[in-house]
């Protein structure tokens, strides 16, 4: 009896005085889709995306006009993606990281850290007897380890990854140091040289690496339960653990992901520079966040786009290649590189903001 | 509305009109306070007392209407100005800095300083008085305010009201976070201050709140004025819920008890917690509602999250079924069939900037998942199916929940565990935030899960909800249970008697 009267009360669609939006609609609710898809999050995200094309196109555009055929050449074309592919690369771990609420500053020692580890006298004499892969085998473990460490300080040692990976930054070079004796150790083995430096369709082998890592980082953190894991992770921690999810175990694997990308790219760059060194990676923590960041993935957690870090990177990467070409000063394309930063952040915050208020 | 009244109105406002991208939140709003009353501000979540406040406060910019604050015509366009005027805003989520002391939180913003240097010992002092002055003598000024309670939080909030002259306090929902006991001592507080003279907006869905310390109702429903200025020992409840909601609500808990109960579900043996709780044991079984009865802080929250697994416990064993379920570990318990709706929704339960899908099938979307990739559609599907059973509105499982009512979202947490096909339901203040409409749904919805066999047990701070929903009642004071038996042989006098004999004060 008193089931059919609270029913009748939810027939009548009382919960509806929720949002004011809504309201004006008449009342049953079928007829929600149009208002709903507003604050729908799917088009807002392919509308960044459109956003930053349009900024890379418009910094082609310059290119074009500045340098002309210099710029479109084929071979300039390539030499942008090329470039692209190692920091890329990087950069699509970093995504996961930063989705799901962290940071990783070390990827760029711990890329040093690999590529000397690649190219050990050791690993190379082992390459010779068995095959180049052992280095590639050896570079990623070396990266992927590194990141395990990462993510157990950071899940279990409850240090907070800023500090945990700054650590493992300045640590990682440190060792990097050591094995190499601060030297430059060349690649010998011609496999390894034959297949990295390579092309299939025209297109170089690093650059199909990166086109398959970006492919498969989309999926992963679209279509796989590991991204719905990573997303609820940044999203809201807590709420992610009291629904079930292990999140120490996660965020582990989420670290573990991001070495095994820096190993990958450590290899990368070694089939294009041909040397493993200490000083590998500079810096690239800062290029990875700074294209992850202009990409659109939240910078606090709980969204991430790998399309929009692969634009990202290619946004830097072309920057780079124009000022290259018109013979401007680093200097200068820093200065610009740290206002496109802040440009980016400040157009993110709108879209939260504005995402929040709907 | 209201005409010709004697004293002149402190503050008036007249056709507020403020609009947000997409949304209308205040729609024509009028009302009026007058020195010393107590005018309570009544609606649904969404109704616009959020905004109406922060206009008063003037974080929000009105794009019509007027306002008269001591009948002349005036604009706050910033918070500084409306406290300049007299206006002194509490927030719900209370807005005060842990880590500084109360004497720093109090003058925050307003600093008393000479030539640049801070004058502690004069900002203590009036500290001091201005805590005496509400009855609180005992919260020291050197304090750190992160060592005090809810409560005590919330008379620094009101002390540092006072620090700027205010000449109106608008208190929002300060109850939300208090005991019984505390909402007492608040009252005498808000009593006090009415009778120098200050007015108190006062806002909550508290009905019965309203009915005690209110001289004076607005109601406001989709940003209107539904009624202004309504005498409360005139107005009848069903009226103002009627006002509130645009229709009638009975308010009973979803009927009485089953009658029959199945077997043993939950055991719960000598469960402890260091520190917080000792030897909790109680059984519950198939289709029985347990509520846990307490103040905030005697450990009722504490049991349930300890259940669950997310608290280690230090002794004690939890049984499903007669299987025990290994503690300290949320995914066992999970995997056990124990499910929570925690007490912090937003903070513990919700991943709110995602759609509503997604966060119904949290719990169970690996389930969905084949070889670890993703099945959105079936997803989608359970989640449809849910969304439609418990009316959530607005039925769109893409939206980002953020944007749900508060009712809403509670529906959505539930649905999350009807989608996984829990055992045991936990329900960690289950209508907190809820409001008066939708908690009627609630009810209903949580009965109907006992019924068709769930074992449910509940918190709630509202000893009327344990004892209109529960079957069995659980009273626990200071960590120790000190009553157990079926809600029908107690009433809500005797529940508070339990609770404060056990409580050491």
């Amino acid at each position: 009896m008193s089931e059919q009267a609270a029913r009748s009360v939810s027939g009548a669609e009382p919960s509806s005085a929720s949002l004011p939006s809504t309201e004006s609609a008449p009342p049953p609710a079928p007829d929600e889709g149009g208002q709903g898809a507003r604050a729908r999050l799917g088009g807002g995200g392919l509308g960044r995306s459109l956003g930053l094309i349009v900024a890379l196109l418009l910094i082609c555009l310059v290119g074009a006009l500045t340098s002309g055929d210099r710029f479109l050449d084929v071979d300039n074309v390539l030499t942008i993606v090329r470039g692209a592919a190692v920091i890329g690369v990087v950069s699509i771990g970093m995504t996961f990281v930063i989705t799901a609420g962290g940071i990783d500053l070390s990827v760029g020692s711990v890329l040093g850290l690999a590529s000397v580890w690649a190219t050990t006298l050791a690993t190379q004499a082992m390459a010779e007897d068995v095959h180049w892969v052992v280095m590639v085998f050896t570079g990623v473990a070396v990266g992927t380890a590194a990141g395990i460490v990462n993510g157990i300080v950071v899940s279990y040692g409850k240090v907070v990854s800023f500090i945990a990976t700054f650590a493992m930054l300045i640590a990682a070079r440190g060792l990097a140091e050591i094995i190499s004796g601060r030297g430059t150790q060349l690649v010998t083995n011609d496999g390894f040289d034959d297949f990295f430096n390579g092309s299939f369709l025209g297109v170089p082998t690093i650059v199909w690496m990166f086109i398959v890592v970006a492919a498969l980082g989309w999926v992963v953190l679209n279509r796989t339960t590991f991204g719905r894991r990573t997303v609820a992770v940044g999203g809201n921690a807590e709420a992610a653990r009291l629904a079930g999810i292990n999140i120490r175990r996660h965020t582990v694997y989420v670290f573990a992901l991001s070495g095994f990308t820096a190993g990958l790219a450590a290899v990368m760059m070694l089939g294009r520079t041909g040397a493993g060194s200490s000083t590998n990676g500079m810096l690239y923590e800062l290029d990875a966040i700074a294209a992850v960041v202009v990409g659109g993935t939240l910078l606090v957690g709980g969204r991430g786009t790998i399309v929009g870090t692969v634009i990202g990177v290619l946004i830097f990467q072309t920057l780079t290649n124009v000022f290259v070409l018109n013979n401007l000063s680093t200097s200068v394309q820093a200065l610009v590189q740290g206002a496109i930063i802040v440009i980016a952040v400040l157009l993110q915050q709108r879209f939260v903001v504005r995402a929040r208020s709907t | 509305m209201v005409t010709a009244d004697p004293p002149a109105p402190l503050l008036r406002v007249t056709n507020l009109i403020k609009h947000f991208p997409g949304a209308k939140a205040l729609d024509g709003v009028d009302f009026d306070v007058r020195a010393g009353e107590v005018h309570c501000l009544l609606g649904q979540n969404g109704a616009g007392k959020s905004t109406l406040i922060k206009v008063l406060a003037g974080a929000h910019q009105p794009d019509a209407g007027q306002l008269h604050w001591q009948g002349e015509l005036a604009t706050i366009p910033s918070p500084t100005t409306a406290l300049d005027l007299g206006i002194a805003t509490m927030y719900q989520e209370l807005d005060v800095v842990d880590g500084l002391t109360v004497a720093e939180n109090i003058y925050l913003g307003h600093e008393l300083s000479r030539g640049g240097l801070l004058r502690h010992a004069e900002a203590r002092t009036r500290t001091r008085d201005l805590l005496r002055r509400l009855g609180h003598p005992e919260i020291r000024p050197g304090q750190d305010v992160g060592s005090l309670s809810a409560a005590g939080k919330q008379i620094v909030s009101m002390a540092r009201a006072l620090s700027h002259d205010a000449k109106v306090i608008v208190m929002d929902e300060p109850s939300a976070v208090l005991d019984p006991e505390e909402v007492d001592k608040l009252f005498h507080v808000v009593d006090s201050l009415t009778a120098e003279g200050l007015s108190v907006i006062y806002i909550s869905h508290r009905l019965e709140e309203i009915r005690r310390i209110g001289d004076r109702i607005t109601v406001l429903k989709d940003g209107r004025t539904v009624a202004s200025g309504l005498a409360v020992a005139e107005t009848r409840t069903g009226d103002l819920i009627e006002m509130m909601t645009g229709r009638r609500v009975e308010s009973d808990f979803g009927g009485t008890g089953v009658e029959e109960v199945g077997e043993v579900v939950l055991e719960v043996a000598g469960l402890a917690l260091t520190d917080v709780f000792e030897d909790v044991s109680f059984e519950v079984r198939a289709g029985q509602i347990l509520g846990l009865a307490g103040l905030v802080g005697a450990g009722r929250s504490e049991i349930l999250e300890t259940l669950y697994g997310a608290r280690p416990a230090a002794a004690g064993t939890v049984r499903v079924h007669g299987r025990p379920v290994r503690p300290g570990s949320v995914a066992r318990a999970v995997h056990r069939g124990i499910g929570l709706a925690p007490e912090e929704r937003k903070s513990q339960g919700l991943l709110l900037d995602e759609p509503v899908y997604r966060n119904i099938t949290l719990s169970t979307f690996a389930r969905f998942a084949r070889g670890g990739f993703l099945d959105e559609r079936a997803e989608r599907r359970a989640a449809e199916e849910q969304i439609t059973a418990l009316h959530l509105a607005p039925a769109d499982p893409d939206r980002a929940i953020r944007t749900l009512s508060g009712g809403n979202q509670q529906k959505a947490m539930l649905a999350r565990w009807l989608v996984h096909g829990c055992e045991v339901l936990l329900l960690d203040e289950p209508t907190r935030g809820v409001d008066v409409g939708a908690r009627a749904e609630i009810y209903t919805l949580i009965r109907r899960l006992a019924r068709q066999g769930t074992t449910v047990v509940m918190v709630s701070s509202e000893i009327d909800e344990v004892l209109g929903l529960a079957d069995q009642v659980l009273v626990i004071a200071d960590g120790t249970v000190v009553h157990e038996g079926p809600t029908a042989e107690i009433d809500e006098h005797g529940v508070l008697d339990l609770i404060m004999e056990g409580t050491r004060i």
